[in-house]
């Protein structure tokens, strides 16, 4: 089947999809988007984190057809011209990467959460509300202190978010 | 890639529509709403379906309002849309203290409140929070409209009586006044499933328990619930004594089995020992 869904600010069609394809693979296989990535592909590490219609979702367990018509975001669109973003931008300074398999899924859930709070004109968010928002975004390699700093660096400078 | 086997899509555009699609497929057909229970079974080969009917883009079936002393929740609102409910949140705090503990917020974002039902794990939260609170599910089907207790609602695990064809449309919760609810639950680690969990919901009259409902998940109790601890509970003094026995007898009737989240032994502790918990901070809440 064919899907057509806007993906980081543009439209894309995906064609010859196979029903029971996931979004994640439709992202990665079929529109050259790789930073994605596929990990547990079961709902569990939060690799695959994306924007669908502004809401984090894993996209391996969306259906590809469940995406038509919607609006994606992915890592890649979260630095639209080659540059880093703030929430980027913050992990690589605090050292929050490793392996970077995690890292995508974790760029995506942070730049959710600072929009709704620090770039929101609101008050960052305290380590509490960190850790509630990152409970689905597995690490096997940082043991999560660094990235906790990366977030409340990014939160400590962000101008408000789009 | 883990990739499920060949299978036909269709988006609904109405429940009508969906409800036509279903049945006109027949048994091998399955609705998706989130898919987040559905598409892993899937890819695993433990669900086949021949034809995925896809209703999450269900508008009309996404809502949480308040009508006749009941808080009605369309099948299709997720998780994360029912935790944010200030009237949720305030009348039924078992349903908010189950939301927190269920999977992690990006799961939340998209799991539906009618898939958790439907799924009918053994292990699913929201089943014995809504036996619990004695809800109402209601069915539609090309017959009509049919209403079914949330105790009755499971025919055993992974089934429902939701018939082939058929659509959980909406969960209705009553709203009762002098009552208070929690649930407490023991996961092996932040978003993990129970290893045991207990819901409790207390009506009070004066210092008497009026009324009480108390479901249980993941330790065997037939149809979530704990009637007879229930039924103990009935009309005696709220407190300490009341609330250690209702947790003993709740969890002499479970029949919980070993797995890799604990032993027989451990589950049956847990079953007395949350149902006591959940039963002290509803009558604080109450
Ligand atoms: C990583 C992870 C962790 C989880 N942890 C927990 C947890 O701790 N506790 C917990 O309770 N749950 C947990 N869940 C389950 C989660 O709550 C469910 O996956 C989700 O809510 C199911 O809803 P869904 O909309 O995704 O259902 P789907 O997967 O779309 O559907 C599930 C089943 O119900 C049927 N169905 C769906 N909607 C309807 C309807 N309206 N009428 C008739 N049939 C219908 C489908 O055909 C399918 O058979 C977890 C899930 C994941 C992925
Ligand atoms: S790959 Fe999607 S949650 Fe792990
Ligand atoms: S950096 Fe390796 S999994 Fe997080």
């Amino acid at each position: 089947m064919r899907v057509t869904l806007t993906v980081n600010g543009s439209q894309r069609t995906a064609d010859d999809v196979w029903e029971g394809e996931s979004l994640l693979f439709v992202l990665r296989e079929r529109l050259a988007l790789p930073g994605s990535k596929n990990a547990c592909e079961q709902g569990e590490c939060g690799s695959c984190t994306v924007l669908l219609d502004d809401v984090p979702v894993c996209a391996c367990l969306v259906a590809a057809g469940q995406a038509a018509h919607r609006r994606v975001v992915t890592v890649e669109g979260l630095a639209p011209r080659g540059e880093l973003g703030p929430v980027q931008q913050a992990f690589l300074e605090a050292g929050a990467v490793q392996c970077g398999f995690c890292t995508p899924g974790l760029i995506v859930q942070v730049h959710d959460l600072l929009r709704r709070t620090a770039g929101a004109g609101l008050p960052p968010p305290g380590d509490a509300d960190i850790r509630e928002a990152l409970a689905g975004n597995l690490c096997r390699c940082t043991g999560y202190e660094k990235i906790l700093d990366a977030v409340r660096l990014a939160a400590s400078r962000l101008p408000v978010m789009p | 890639m883990q990739v499920p086997t060949h299978v036909e899509y269709e988006r609904a555009s109405s429940v009508d529509e969906a409800l036509e699609m279903l049945s006109r497929a027949g048994g091998e057909a399955r609705p998706l709403a989130g898919g987040h229970s559905l598409i892993p079974m899937m890819k695993l080969r433990l669900a086949q379906p021949e034809l995925l009917v896809d209703i999450s883009g269900l508008t009309e079936l996404s809502y949480i309002n308040v009508a006749d002393a009941e808080l009605r929740v369309g099948a299709l609102t997720r998780h994360a849309q029912l935790l944010d409910s200030a009237v949720a949140g305030e009348r039924l705090p078992i349903v908010h203290d189950a939301e927190r503990v269920i999977a992690d917020p990006i799961v939340r974002n998209w799991g539906t409140i009618g898939g958790s039902l439907c799924q009918a794990d053994p292990s699913e939260d929201l089943s014995a929070v809504l036996a619990a609170l004695r809800a109402t599910a209601v069915i539609r089907g090309a017959g009509g409209v049919r209403t079914v207790p949330a105790r009755e609602f499971h025919a055993g695990p992974y089934e429902t009586v939701v018939e082939p064809g058929e659509l959980l449309v909406e969960l209705r919760i009553p709203l009762t006044a002098n009552t208070g609810s929690a649930y407490e639950k023991v996961e092996r680690r932040v978003g993990d499933w129970s290893v045991a969990a207990a819901g409790a919901v207390l009506t009070l009259a004066g210092e008497l328990i009026e009324d009480a409902g108390i479901g249980l998940t993941a330790v065997g109790a037939p149809h979530f619930c704990a009637p007879e601890a229930e039924e103990f509970l009935r009309g005696r003094r709220a407190g300490e004594e009341a609330f250690t026995t209702a947790g003993q007898i709740a969890a002499e009737h479970s029949n919980p089995v070993a797995d890799q989240r604990g032993p027989e032994d451990y589950k049956r502790h847990l079953a007395a020992e949350l149902t006591t918990r959940a039963l002290r901070k509803a009558f604080e809440r109450a």
